[in-house]
Parts: C-alpha cells; sequence; structure tokens
C-alpha cells in the first residue's frame, strides 16, 4: 500500500466532498467559505494529481480496483480506476484547469446570492468529480458513469439561471442531445460485453485483434456516436453554441477545455479498438474535418463574443477528431491539452470582457477596450495568437502535428485543415479587433463603468496566458530537434499496441514537413493580418445578407433539425395520445363496454311486464324443450 | 279390471282441462279467469295424478295384496291442494289489493314488472 | 413465523383501525401498524434461516389446498419494498384528511395484507385469494375517496383486472385438475408435466391477468385514468407495488410453469412492450397533468422489464429483479412530490405551474433527483437495473435493445420538460406564494434518496439477495 497510486481514490473524492458541503451548506455558509470549500479541495486535489503523475512519469501505472460494483451471472463490473499515462495527464488539465476556473468563479460570480453562489460552486465540484471519474475510469462502464455525469452537470450549470426559459431550453438540448450519443456508447458497451465478456480497457483491448473486423467497426462507430453527442461534432454538435447561456466560466471549464474533450479521451484511450477499424478511423476523420470547417464557417458571422469562440471549441474539436481519425493519437491529445489553455484562456478573457461590460455580449457594441483592460486585452491577444497557429505557441505545436498527419494520410484533408486554420485565424482577429481595437460602440454608461477585472480574475489569466504560451513546448516536432517530443515520449505506452500494428512505413521528409509549416503559417498570418486591417477602422454593423446570412443563421441546421425531427415527433406524439390512445385502445377497451350494454339494452325489451307475454314465452318454451326432448333423446 | 275407464280417458280429460287452462292464461285479460284457469291447470294435474297412482297401485297389487305402492301420488295431490288453497288466499289478497289502487284488475295495464 | 407475521400484523391492525374514529390517532395507529410490519420484513432479512421463513397450515386438505407462505430471495426484496412503502406513503399523505378516515386506513392495511399475501404464498389458490384480497381494497379506495370522475375509471379498472383475474381462476382450476397429485402447492405444481396444448392454453389463461396488472401495451388504459382518479395515497400503492404484483407473478408462477409457451411466444411479448415502451414514451412527453405523466412513465419502464423477463438470460433477469425494487422506490418518490405539489398549489397541471424552485429549492433538489433517477442516470439505483436489463435484451436481440433505447432519449426529454415547466422559469399566479416542504417531508424524501443512491452506488447485496431467485428461473427457462 506504500504505492502513491492507491490512493488515487483522493483525487475524485475532494471534489465529491467539497461538493456535499456545499450543496448541504448553502444556506449556512457565508461565500468566503464557499469559495475556500470550492477551491481549496480542487487545489489539494491538483496537488495530488501532480505527486500522481510523477509517479507515473517515474514508470508507475496501475489499475487500482476499489469494490465489485454490479456482478450479475458472468458479467462482472468492478468500480476501478486506470492510472495511467492518459489519465494521469487529463488529471492535470482538469484539476489544474479547473482550480484556475473556480478562482475566476470566486470573483465573476460575486453578485449571486449567498445559496445560488454555494449551487455554483457545488455544480462545478460535482462536475470535477465527474469528470475525473470518466478519464479514471478503469473500464466503459465506469467511464460511463462520469460520460452522463459532466452531461447532468452540463445541464444543471447552462441552466444555473433558471429563471429563464431559454437557458432552460439550452440546458435541455444540451442534456438530450447528450443522451442520443450516450445511447450509442451505452450500445456499443452492451455489444463489448458480448464480444469480450468484460468491459475492462486491459481485458478488451488484450482480446481485440481477434474480434473481426465488421464487430470492432460497429463498436467503434457506436462509440463515436457517444463522442459526437459529447464532443459537439456534425450531427449533435447544435448543442454546444446554445450551452453558452451558462455563466463564462462555466463555458471556460466544460464548454472549452474539459467536458467536450471527453470524446477525445474516450478514443485516444480505445486506439486500438480504432486501429483495427479502419473504416470507423476513416469516419471519425472526415465527420471531425467536416465539422471543423462548418463550424469555422459558422464562426466567421456570429456577433456574440461567446458564440464565436463556442463554434471556435467545435470547429477545433473537429481537429483533434481529425488527428485521431488519421492516427495522430498524440498529436490529438496534445492538441485537448494546447486547447484547454488558450480556450480556457479566450473564453476567461471573454468573461472579463463581459463583466466589464455589464453582461454585454454583442462585439458590435464593444471596440477599442485595449486600454481599459490591459491585462485582458494581453492575454487574449496571446489567446488568439495561439489558436490561429503561429509559432512558438502552443497552437502552432499541436495543430502542425495534426495536420502534418492529416497531409500522409491524405493530402486533401492537409488542403481543407490548412483552409479551416485560415479561417479560425480570420474569425478570432475579426472578434480580436471588433472588441479590443477602434473606438468604443456601447452606452455612455457602459463606458463609464469600464474597468479592469479584480485579480481573482486576472491571475488564472496569465497562469493561462503563460500555459498558452508555453505550452506547446512539450511538444516540439522531430524537424526541430531529436527527440525533443517529451509528451510523444510520456504517452508512448498507451499507444504502443497501435504503433505496432500499424508500422509506420514513411515518414514526412523534413523539408516537405517545415514547407507544409510555413504555408500554413503563412496563410494564417495572411488572414490575421486581413481581420485585423478590415474589422479594426469599420466593423461589421449592418445585417448580412446572401451567404453571410446563411452562416449568420448558422446554416439554419436547428430549423433543419426541428423540421425533421422535433415536429414529427411532437406531432406523432399528439396522435397517439389523442388518436391511437384514446379512440383506438381505449376505444376499443369501452367499445366492449358499451358493446354490452347495448346488447343489454335490447334484451331488456323482453321484459315487457305483460304478464301475458311472459307466459306465452314460457308455454313456448316449454313446447320447444319437448320437442328437443322428443328429437335428441 | 273390466268395470274400470280406460286410463286413456283421464289423460284425455286432463289434457282437455290444462290445454283449456293454458289458453284461458294466455288469452284472457282479467285477473280473476286467468287465476281461475290456473286452477284449472292444477286440477288437470291433481286428476291425472290420481288416475296414474290408481292405475300403478292396482297393477301392483296383483303380485302384492299387501302392498301401498303407488299410493304416494294420492299425497302429491293434497299438497298440491293446500299449496293451491294457500296460493290463491294469497293471490286473491293481492288482486283486491290491486284493485283498490289502481281500480282495474286488467293484467295488461299492470306492466311494471318491465321497470 | 415472520412469513405469517407479516400477514397478520396488517391483517389485524387493518381490522382494528376500522373501528378507531378518531382521524388523528387512526393515522398513528397506521403508521405504527406499517412500521411493525417494516421491522419484521427487516428482521426477515436478517434471519434467513428455514423457521423464520416457512410457514404452513391445513387450509382446505379436500382440494388438497394450503395456507402455506414461503420467503424466497424475491420475496424479501418485495416484502421489504412493500413494507418500506406504506411507512413512506403514511407520512407523505399525513396532511391529506380523508373523510371516514377509520375505513380509508383500514383498507390500507387490508390491501398491505394483500399484497404481502401475493408475495409470500406457495399455494396457486392462496394466491389467486391474496391476489384478489389486495385488488379488493384498492378498489373501495378509489371509487370513495377518488377524483370527480372517480365512479366510472375505477368501475373500469376494477371490471378490467377482474376480468383478468376470472380468466386466471378458470386456468388455476383447469391446471388443478390436471395436476396428478390434485394439489395447489407451487412445488408440485412446478413438477406437473404439461403437454404443448395445455401450457398454450393455461399460459394465455394466466398471461393477461398479469399482463393487465402490470400493465403493458396494449393492455394499459385503465392505468392512466385510474393513476389521475386515485387519491395519492392509493396511487403510489398501485404503481409501485401492485404493478410490481404483476412481474413477479410472471417470475414466480408463469414462466416457470409454462417455460415452452413462454419461449414460444416470447418475441411477440417482447415487440409488444418495446413497441409500448415507444408508445408510452412518445404519450408522457404531450400530457399536462403530472398524474398522467408519470403513469405513462411507469408503463415505459415496465415495458422494459416485461421484455426483459422473456428475453430469459440471467444478466437481464438480475436486472428485472432488482428494477422491481428500484422502480417502486423511484416512482414513490416521484407521487411524494406530485402529492405535495398539488396539495400546495392545488393544480397538477404543469401548464399553471412554474417557478417552483425559487419557492421550495429543496423540494427542487430533491425531485431532481428522483427525477434523474427515474430516467436512469448512473449511480442512481434505475441505472444498475436499466443496464443489467438492456444488457440482456441486447444479449437477446440487439434490435430490440435498439428501439428501447429510444425511449431513453424520449425518457430524458418528457422529465426534463417536466422539471422545467414545474420547478424553473418565473413564479405565477398560483406558484407565487409558495413555500418549501416541511422537515417530516423532506425527511421522508430523504429516504428515498438515500435508497436511491445507496442502490445504486453499492447494489451487490440487492444482486446477491436475489441471485438464486434468478439462478432458478433462468435455469427453469433453460
Amino acid at each position: 500500500m506504500n504505492n502513491v497510486l492507491n490512493y488515487i481514490w483522493l483525487v475524485p473524492l475532494l471534489p465529491l466532498v467539497g461538493f456535499l458541503i456545499n450543496g448541504l451548506g448553502r444556506n449556512f455558509l457565508s461565500k468566503t467559505l464557499v469559495s475556500i470549500i470550492g477551491c481549496g479541495v480542487l487545489l489539494i486535489s491538483f496537488a495530488v494529481s501532480v505527486y500522481i503523475f510523477m509517479s507515473v512519469k517515474s514508470g508507475n501505472h496501475e489499475v487500482v480496483k476499489l469494490f465489485d460494483f454490479i456482478s450479475a451471472g458472468t458479467l462482472s463490473i468492478p468500480f476501478e480506476f486506470q492510472v495511467d499515462a492518459l489519465s494521469s495527464l487529463f488529471l492535470l488539465i482538469i484539476t489544474g484547469v479547473g482550480f484556475l476556473i473556480h478562482l475566476y468563479s470566486t470573483a465573476y460570480m460575486h453578485e449571486e446570492s449567498n445559496a445560488h453562489f454555494a449551487r455554483y460552486f457545488a455544480y462545478l465540484n460535482l462536475f470535477i468529480f465527474s469528470m475525473l471519474l470518466l478519464v479514471l475510469g478503469g473500464n466503459y462502464v465506469i467511464m460511463f458513469i462520469g460520460w452522463e455525469g459532466v452531461g447532468l452537470c452540463s445541464y444543471l450549470l447552462i441552466g444555473y439561471w433558471f429563471k429563464n426559459t431559454d437557458y432552460n431550453n439550452a440546458a435541455r438540448k444540451a442534456f438530450i442531445m447528450n443522451r442520443i450519443g450516450d445511447l450509442g456508447f451505452l450500445l456499443a458497451v452492451f455489444w463489448m460485453i458480448q464480444q469480450f465478456g468484460s468491459t475492462s480497457f486491459g481485458e478488451v483491448f488484450s482480446k481485440a485483434n481477434g474480434i473481426s473486423v465488421a464487430v470492432l467497426t460497429g463498436i467503434t462507430l457506436l462509440l463515436f456516436v457517444g463522442a459526437t453527442g459529447k464532443s459537439a461534432q456534425i450531427p449533435l454538435y447544435t448543442w454546444l453554441p446554445d450551452a453558452m447561456a451558462g455563466p463564462t466560466p462555466v463555458s471556460a471549464l466544460i464548454h472549452a477545455a474539459t467536458m467536450v474533450t471527453a470524446g477525445i479521451y474516450m478514443i485516444a484511450r480505445s486506439n486500438v479498438l480504432y486501429t483495427l477499424a479502419p473504416v470507423s478511423q476513416s469516419v471519425v476523420a472526415i465527420v471531425g474535418l467536416a465539422t471543423a470547417i462548418l463550424a469555422a464557417t459558422i464562426a466567421i458571422k456570429q456577433n456574440d463574443i461567446k458564440k464565436v469562440l463556442a463554434y471556435s471549441t467545435v470547429s477545433q474539436l473537429g481537429y483533434m477528431f481529425l488527428g485521431l481519425g488519421v492516427g495522430a493519437y498524440t498529436g490529438a491529445v496534445f492538441h485537448v491539452m494546447t486547447h484547454a489553455f488558450f480556450k480556457a484562456l479566450l473564453f476567461l478573457g471573454a468573461g472579463s470582457v463581459i463583466h466589464a461590460m455589464h453582461h454585454e455580449q454583442d462585439i458590435r457594441n464593444m471596440g477599442g477596450l485595449k486600454k481599459k483592460l490591459p491585462v485582458t486585452h494581453l492575454t487574449f491577444l496571446l489567446g488568439c495568437i495561439a489558436i490561429a497557429g503561429i509559432p512558438p505557441f502552443s497552437g502552432f505545436f499541436s495543430k502542425d502535428e495534426i495536420l502534418a498527419a492529416a497531409y500522409e494520410a491524405s493530402p486533401v484533408y492537409w488542403i481543407i485543415g490548412v483552409a479551416g486554420a485560415m479561417m479560425t485565424a480570420f474569425y478570432m482577429f475579426r472578434l480580436y479587433a471588433s472588441t479590443f481595437l477602434g473606438t468604443f460602440r456601447g452606452t455612455e454608461k457602459q463606458e463609464h463603468h469600464l474597468h479592469e477585472s479584480p485579480a481573482a480574475m486576472t491571475i488564472p489569466l496569465i497562469v493561462l496566458a503563460v500555459l498558452a504560451v508555453m505550452g506547446g513546448l512539450v511538444g516540439i516536432p522531430k524537424v526541430f530537434a531529436e527527440n525533443a517530443h517529451s509528451l510523444e515520449h510520456f504517452l508512448s505506452p498507451i499507444f504502443a499496441q497501435s504503433e505496432e500494428l500499424v508500422k509506420k512505413e514513411h515518414a514526412l521528409d523534413h523539408t516537405k514537413e517545415i514547407g507544409l509549416m510555413a504555408a500554413s503559417v503563412i496563410l494564417a498570418l495572411i488572414a490575421i493580418v486581413y481581420a485585423v486591417n478590415r474589422f479594426s477602422k469599420k466593423p461589421e454593423l449592418q445585417e448580412a445578407e446572401g451567404l453571410g446570412k446563411v452562416l449568420a443563421n448558422k446554416w439554419y441546421v436547428d430549423e433543419l433539425y426541428d423540421a425533421i425531427i422535433g415536429k414529427p415527433l411532437k406531432a406523432i406524439s399528439t396522435f397517439f395520445n389523442n388518436v391511437i390512445e384514446k379512440s383506438g385502445i381505449d376505444g376499443f377497451v369501452n367499445g366492449i363496454g358499451v358493446g354490452v350494454q347495448y346488447a343489454s339494452r335490447q334484451l331488456r325489451l323482453l321484459q315487457s311486464g305483460q304478464v301475458g307475454s311472459y307466459i306465452l314465452l314460457m308455454v313456448l318454451g316449454t313446447i320447444i324443450l319437448m320437442i328437443v326432448q322428443l328429437f335428441v333423446s | 279390471m273390466e268395470g274400470l275407464m280406460p286410463i286413456n280417458y283421464y289423460i284425455f280429460l286432463a289434457l282437455a282441462l290444462f290445454c283449456i287452462g293454458v289458453v284461458g292464461v294466455l288469452t284472457r285479460r282479467n285477473a280473476i279467469i286467468i287465476f281461475m284457469c290456473i286452477e284449472l291447470m292444477l286440477n288437470a294435474v291433481n286428476l291425472l295424478l290420481v288416475a296414474f297412482s290408481k292405475m300403478h297401485h292396482l297393477n301392483v297389487l296383483q303380485t302384492n295384496p299387501a302392498t301401498n305402492v303407488g299410493t304416494d301420488a294420492q299425497l302429491f295431490v293434497f299438497f298440491i291442494m293446500v299449496v293451491s288453497a294457500a296460493e290463491v288466499s294469497v293471490g286473491l289478497a293481492i288482486i283486491v289489493m290491486m284493485y283498490r289502487n289502481t281500480h282495474s284488475i286488467d293484467i295488461n295495464f299492470l306492466n311494471r314488472l318491465k321497470h | 413465523m415472520l412469513a405469517l407475521l407479516l400477514i397478520l400484523i396488517p391483517l389485524i391492525t387493518g381490522v382494528v383501525a376500522f373501528f378507531i374514529k378518531n382521524e388523528k390517532s387512526v393515522k398513528t395507529w397506521a403508521l405504527v401498524a406499517s412500521l411493525a410490519t417494516l421491522v419484521v420484513s427487516i428482521w426477515s432479512l436478517i434471519h434467513q434461516d428455514n423457521y423464520h421463513s416457512v410457514y404452513s397450515k391445513e387450509w382446505l386438505p379436500d382440494l388438497g389446498s394450503s395456507f402455506s407462505l414461503g420467503l424466497d430471495g424475491m420475496g424479501r426484496m418485495l416484502t421489504l419494498l412493500t413494507a418500506i412503502a406504506f411507512p413512506v406513503i403514511f407520512v407523505a399523505t399525513n396532511k391529506s384528511t380523508y373523510k371516514d378516515s377509520n375505513q380509508f386506513y383500514g383498507l390500507m392495511l387490508l390491501s398491505l395484507t394483500g399484497l404481502m399475501g401475493v408475495f409470500l404464498a406457495t399455494d396457486l389458490l392462496l394466491f389467486y385469494f391474496f391476489w384478489e384480497l389486495a385488488l379488493v381494497p384498492a378498489y373501495f379506495l378509489c371509487s370513495k375517496w377518488g377524483g370527480e370522475r372517480r365512479i366510472p375509471v375505477t368501475f373500469k379498472f376494477f371490471v378490467y383486472t377482474f376480468l383478468g383475474s376470472l380468466i386466471m381462476l378458470i386456468g388455476i382450476l383447469y391446471l388443478y385438475f390436471i395436476n396428478p397429485d390434485k394439489s395447489f402447492s407451487l412445488s408440485s405444481i412446478y413438477k406437473i408435466q404439461l403437454t404443448d396444448r395445455a401450457q398454450d392454453i393455461l399460459f394465455w389463461m394466466f398471461f393477461p391477468a398479469f399482463a393487465i396488472k402490470m400493465p403493458i401495451f396494449p393492455f394499459h388504459t385503465w392505468q392512466p385514468d385510474t393513476y389521475e382518479q386515485s387519491p395519492t395515497a392509493t396511487t403510489m400503492v398501485l404503481s409501485g407495488i401492485m404493478v410490481k404484483m404483476g412481474l413477479f407473478a410472471v417470475i414466480r408462477w408463469l414462466l416457470p410453469v409454462f417455460p415452452k409457451t413462454a419461449h414460444q411466444y416470447d418475441n411477440i411479448i417482447i415487440g409488444f412492450s418495446v413497441v409500448g415502451m415507444i408508445y408510452a414514451s412518445c404519450i408522457a412527453m404531450v400530457q399536462d397533468d403530472l398524474k398522467r405523466l408519470v403513469a405513462y412513465s411507469s408503463i415505459a419502464h415496465i415495458g422494459l422489464m416485461c421484455a426483459t423477463l422473456f428475453a430469459g438470460n440471467s444478466t437481464g433477469t438480475q436486472g428485472v429483479m432488482i428494477q422491481m425494487f428500484n422502480h417502486g422506490i423511484n416512482i414513490i418518490g416521484l407521487w411524494v412530490v406530485v402529492e405535495l405539489i398539488e396539495r400546495q398549489f392545488g393544480t397538477r397541471k404543469m401548464s399553471e405551474l412554474g417557478g417552483i424552485a425559487q419557492k421550495a429549492p429543496v423540494l427542487a433538489m430533491l425531485l431532481v433527483i428522483v427525477a434523474l433517477a427515474n430516467v436512469a442516470l448512473p449511480l442512481t439505483n434505475a441505472f444498475v437495473g436499466e443496464f443489467l436489463m438492456f444488457s440482456g435484451l441486447y444479449h437477446f436481440n440487439v434490435w430490440y435493445a435498439v428501439i428501447a433505447g429510444i425511449s431513453i432519449i424520449l425518457a430524458a426529454i418528457y422529465t426534463l420538460n417536466m422539471i422545467q415547466k414545474v420547478f424553473y422559469g418565473n413564479t405565477n399566479r398560483v406558484t407565487e406564494n409558495g413555500v418549501d416542504i416541511n422537515w417530516n417531508e423532506k425527511l421522508i424524501l430523504s429516504v428515498v434518496v438515500i435508497l436511491i443512491f445507496s442502490m445504486g452506488i453499492y447494489p451487490k447485496p440487492m444482486i446477491e439477495l436475489t441471485q438464486a431467485s434468478v439462478d432458478s428461473l433462468v435455469g427453469v427457462f433453460k
């Protein structure tokens, strides 16, 4: 028991304790106490995670079994945690970024009343607990517990301001979209149980080689359905932009840095299965790429600061799936990490702007905030450069790794990917320029009120900015230095089995790789320069027309879904309720009763009350009986 | 045996009486006449019972002079007479009450049974 | 002995209750009686030996029927559920006043007697006796203390279920006459070698009674009306426990006796159940009345249980076992919430409610937990059951699992709709003066919530309790 990994249960337990204290004591605890508990448990969790990370780095890894969860017949599902390179890396991201966002929230949510403040932190802690369960789970069922748990917390937090019906609708939409994906995940788990008799990662992956490709393709595609729900990919992505109804730190934590990357984590975890099912891999890559482009086009025309970031998230997640689809598992995980840094930074920066602007989110009413919000401005700019993929910021390294792998798989992937990257640079700097450059376009009252956010908000911004700038250095590609990709080295045990299955025949030659990099960087730079020039002086104020209108309305996908799913479902339900249930089945049942009553009413006419007719019938009956007696016997 | 009337005569008479009774019950509307017709039917049955009983008894007597087999039916006749007498007394009382209430003993008028 | 006590306590206290005219005392009396039953039921979990679990006495020796009771794992679980449910119901409806309350509580306790008897009887005739004994008080409870349309609705309920029961009675007699032992006892009935034809006929004489009671599509139409019109205390009994009678009877009397026919018609029954799940979920989505919504949701859940039972594998059957318990707990929790809302605001219409979360945050929180258990969120009790059931159904046939799975999504839709319309949004004229629930209501809902989580996080004891019943059933079915 001296092994530090055996204390892994502390990591998720602490946020759970925080959730219970804050949740149950919400009417008694002061805001300060709630903040201390909420952030404190996470800080300890983070410390334990660092400790565990170090231990894993020195070569430890283990499956820690806590107790039997479900065991029925031959099926046995233990409650177990898998501690290895992949999960410990995610532990760091979740608890680290999570802590920063908790800290930020203490200031951002300060206007809330005591009870609601405590409720907010309770939900946030519960979310961290679920997310940790998701990445620590040693089998698919435990992962699924976390998987649904984060969906629930996302639902609770999107609808945090529950008086607003639109927010509630957004929350409900998120939960239901996630549930659709979850059904896919569940079916995959059942299929696995049937095929492997177990859902534990170790057992499943070791047996995967002996299973037919068709079955593996089915399982992996179903798992991917789950991933499209949770990680907002086509066709289930529409909930994520709506999810921006939640408080901004929630968007940063759940809808940018952690929860939405669950799908990537899950596929990276199941890399063996995907490597063995090339069809699924292609599907993942194509869906990822399509989402990346689609979301990028929509982001270009959005005017809500958070919506732009939301579509940008969808688009970046698409890149990660592209990476997974072309076998660049390390690249995808790398991008998860860097994305967590710069996207959390951007969201928190946006939150800082919204906070300063008194809940104004429309960039058409901003502009010129550079001088009033110096820290926010600088950190936001760094984030924008990082996401645009300009070296040596973190986004460059991770995005480039994915694009290089995509080029190896097919140059078409690369071309589309770079086009998306160019759009990313464009809309991010459109956002930046409209918000921070030019002149202020809001009301005088807002202008008067503009102020830099308090330290609890700027410190996380600064820390994240540093990470967003430096984070890429853990994954320097081979082109620049041999053996400098320490992340790849760290994660290699996780992907070793996949690597073995696909022996890389030819790596991209170095000159070509540098050429590709240069091309993408130059294109991004052009987009940036154009965007800054175009939008710093003269922002888009008029309504978009033509294609722009289609983009501003998100390709009318929500309307399409409503028309092909929402409305028919409602119609069919009403039909069931009004016609089949009431007239059909119940009508039949009642019809029997009515029929009996009707027949009785008819028969009753025989009871005329005329004694004479009774006697006549009696006599007739007697005569009939006699005749029967004569003929029958 | 020769001096006795053949059993057929009794049967035909009883049948005739019974049929008169049935037809009377079916066709007449006056409650008292219906009552009388019912009595007629009962008595037709009584007549048959007595006739058959006597015939049966005489047949058995030829083999066993000390027997009283076959006389039980005559007991039934007394039962029936007693019951019919009781019935008549109750029935007539009802008819009288009906007449007092409705001033009619027409049975077609008395059709409240259907309710 | 404990088995006998489980019946005697409610029977005697129930009869006594009729003579307690004071409303307050009869409430206390009923609560004490139900708590005593609970104690005995827990006692029976501790003492699982023969002396405590079996009781037999001659009843109708000429007919070969005896008054014999027995507790096995499944029986223990269901008697425990029943014994937990009644105190919860009595406390939750404590504030409601009933005209002639002595009769009300007397009938409630008699219905408890009947339910206990059904779960305990190991003699087919005795089983039938208790089956009807449970039904009759329910009829009086609904028809005397129900809502506006109670008379036609309860009439339909009674005739519908009674029709099923009578056909079953004929089946029971038929079974008796072809039984060479001329006995009604469970063990001798299990031993009968039936011809295929006899199995076929008997199966279809027994099954409708159980299908109506559960109820599964398309025998369900009595249920939403009855749930809606009954006083909530009765609705809780009906939906929490009485529907389990149908499932229980299928497990105890139908599948082991007619395994071949059950196997032959499994696709039809599973098909109907699965279609019914989608159908009921769709209808639940457009309901405005909370009681009807819960009623249709219950039909969907029961459909899954019935389908999985006929799939006949051990994973699924195990799921059904524990889900019987879990569904009882969850749905009683939901009814408690509905009762609290209706009593406070005087309406069950979702369109008239709204914003209660602002006024009653504790109630809202507890409801959200119960509602999420109802949609089988992981770490709540229903997840374990549904996971096992879906796994079993998947094993039987992929497509049934897929279609049934759609109801998971639909369940999320109507449940979240309900939460949103009732609890979120702004307050209106009806809800603006709402207050939060008081301590004993909190206590009751907390019991429910604790059960939800403990069964959801550590279901092992419950699984072990019912393991033997599952094994024997699956053994017979193969």
